[in-house]
């Protein structure tokens, strides 16, 4: 075999392996986001354009183009590739969830242009800020190591610390953002812990060595438990799961909802690889106890994350709410412990991120300058309004609420599907009777946009491309359906081919 | 030699005191960063203590890791405190009472 240009080079600089020994080129699509990121960084500093407009461009640009190295894989298609000496890990998995973080994402920076240039935030920082976290959220969903699951997680949250308190000025942003960064710090410190306590027992970091060693241990060993109990709470901290949900309301209302948007949409899925890369990837023979503790937070999740929605009368922190009662739903799938589980967990979480993108899209359209559109009342007779946007505000909610036609429907009987096969019968009514009372707090919201007479003069405007996106990601969330199977395949052959 | 379990022992000491640190402070937002910071050398206890035992260098490399990302933590909680401070002019935990629901 000829050697390859890298290892050519590598040869006449003196290196004993070849560049791609360290598997440089399964990075490729996060070292093009960072270079990417860090130029559009020193761009503005040379751009006289006050409108920050190419910033916004460059930054869409770059999202898209990082995707398509995510599917293109110029180095060729093997099952996985695994870079770095085990740290970095490119399968199915992550390249789906990449795809799914790169979409999302993309949908926020085009959803928040106009709110942010209302506000006076529509900055180049906020972009490279944006950008930087998804470079975070990528190497979360590919990590092979705790260290990589660490430093992924950190680049997220700090990035959205910064997000959130971008709106200087404001009261609600400053508190918001201070009450994220302290529970987030305390909840990476409390990983720190967990992954110290598994780093003692198995001597390693990787989490494939981690596996194999945990095999080893006897399975009633307590310490193994101890450590465990620091990584589920942690994880529940940064999903937002019942009883460590409380940050989520204050800073779903708090934060500006172009930094709200982005918080409660890709991380989602980067929680999702977190909860799989450890979970799963390293601990999966400790299901039996992570178990119990994941079936007593995704009931608590359902059941409160729906009550107390339905007392908002914000619309932001209703849609806190029902983030908390759809991670309930999340954490059912992976707590059954079987492929289907995760594969149903990991098909909810990429159509939850979508519905949540369009729901906040709407309320982005509906806000103007001094005046955030996050009241209920609002959205009192929007259909006299504008009558598409009342439709697909009406599609996403019904899709949330999980009323047949739509997918969110779907989404939800695979994951109460997993959780009946392996006999959690009590586990799956209590999922479902809430869902029913969950219901409520969607439907509400239909009923004052067809039934009610409009009370403020608000209503929904935006640019082309805002527009058009919004119309593309309602119009997917309805016409996915007809590929329903091809994405639960898809997301099946995912899960079998994680290394664990 | 110290034993392991001293190392460890200690440890878990500095990871309580800074939970309880930022539970029960009620008053000054500058105690929880600098409780956030404990929690973290708390953990760099543990990873330096099985590091040495084990006779494995990874754990070390960690917490090298731990200590840079401690560092730009503390500079946005700084920073974020500062935003607080222009906005209320005050760091009291108890004025963080705007948001509710």
């Amino acid at each position: 075999m000829n050697p390859t240009a890298g290892e050519q080079i590598a040869s006449q600089i003196g290196y004993g392996v070849g560049l791609d020994a360290l598997g440089i080129t399964a990075l490729l699509p996060e070292i093009f986001l960072a270079v990417a990121a860090c130029i559009i960084l020193i761009f503005d500093l040379y751009n006289d354009d006050e409108g920050h407009g190419m910033s916004y461009s460059l930054a869409g640009i770059t999202l898209l183009g990082t995707m398509l190295l995510v599917i293109w894989r110029p180095y060729g298609a093997d099952a996985i590739d695994v870079a770095m000496n085990g740290m970095f890990i490119n399968d199915l998995m992550s390249r789906v969830l990449k795809v799914g973080i790169l979409l999302v994402s993309f949908g926020c920076f085009v959803y928040s242009r106009k709110y942010a240039y209302d506000r006076n935030l529509f900055k180049n920082e906020f972009y490279v800020l944006g950008l930087f976290a998804v470079l975070g959220m990528m190497v979360m969903a590919s990590a092979g190591t705790f260290l990589m699951v660490y430093l992924g997680l950190e680049l997220l949250s700090l990035c959205l610390y910064a997000m959130i308190a971008f709106d200087r000025d404001s009261v609600k942003s400053s508190e918001a953002a201070m009450k994220y960064f302290v529970l987030g710090a305390l909840a990476s410190g409390i990983l720190l812990y967990g992954m110290s306590i598994f780093y003692g027992l198995t001597g390693s970091l990787d989490l494939t060595n981690v596996h194999r060693s945990i095999g080893d241990i006897p399975v009633d060993n307590t310490v193994l438990a101890f450590g465990l109990v620091f990584i589920i709470v942690a994880t529940c901290f940064k999903l937002g799961a019942v009883p460590f949900h409380m940050w989520i309301p204050d800073v779903y209302h708090g934060s500006p909802t172009a930094a709200t948007v982005f918080l409660g949409t890709a991380p989602k899925i980067a929680g999702f690889a977190l909860v799989m890369r450890l979970l799963v990837g390293g601990m999966e023979d400790l299901h039996h106890m992570w178990r119990d503790m994941l079936i007593i937070i995704a009931v608590l999740s359902v059941v409160i994350g729906n009550l107390i929605a339905i007392a908002q009368t914000n619309i932001k922190r209703m849609l806190a709410y029902s983030t908390i009662s759809h991670m309930g739903f999340f954490l059912l799938g992976v707590l059954a412990g079987t492929d289907n589980g995760y594969s149903s967990a990991m098909v909810y979480v990429l159509v939850y991120t979508f519905m949540t993108l369009g729901a906040f899209g709407v309320i982005m359209m509906m806000s103007r300058a001094g005046f955030e559109a996050d009241s209920l009342e609002d959205y009192k007779g929007l259909n006299q309004k504008s009558p598409w946007y009342a439709f697909v505000m009406m599609v996403l909610m019904l899709s949330m609420a999980g009323i047949p036609p739509f997918i969110g429907f779907i989404a939800k009987l695979g994951v109460i599907q997993a959780v009946v096969e392996v006999g959690l019968v009590w586990v799956a009514v209590i999922a479902v009777v809430f869902a029913v009372v969950g219901a409520y707090y969607y439907l509400r919201v239909v009923w004052y946009m067809y039934f009610e007479s409009p009370v403020s003069d608000a209503s929904p405007e935006g640019p082309v491309d805002m527009r058009i996106v919004l119309g593309v990601n309602a119009i997917g969330i309805v016409a996915i359906m007809f590929w329903m199977g091809d994405l639960t395949d898809l997301c099946a052959r995912a899960i079998a081919a994680i290394p664990r | 030699m110290i034993p392991l379990n001293h190392y460890l022992i200690l440890g878990a000491i500095l990871f309580a005191l800074s939970v309880v640190g930022i539970f029960l402070n009620r008053k000054n937002i500058v105690i929880i960063l600098m409780a956030i910071e404990l929690l973290l050398l708390a953990v760099n206890m543990n990873f330096v203590a099985f590091s040495h035992y084990l006779g494995d260098t990874a754990g070390q490399v960690f917490v090298f890791f731990i200590l840079t990302v401690a560092a730009a933590e503390a500079a946005i909680g700084l920073a974020i405190l500062i935003v607080v401070f222009r906005n209320r002019r005050s760091i009291n935990v108890e004025d963080l009472d705007t948001l509710k629901g």
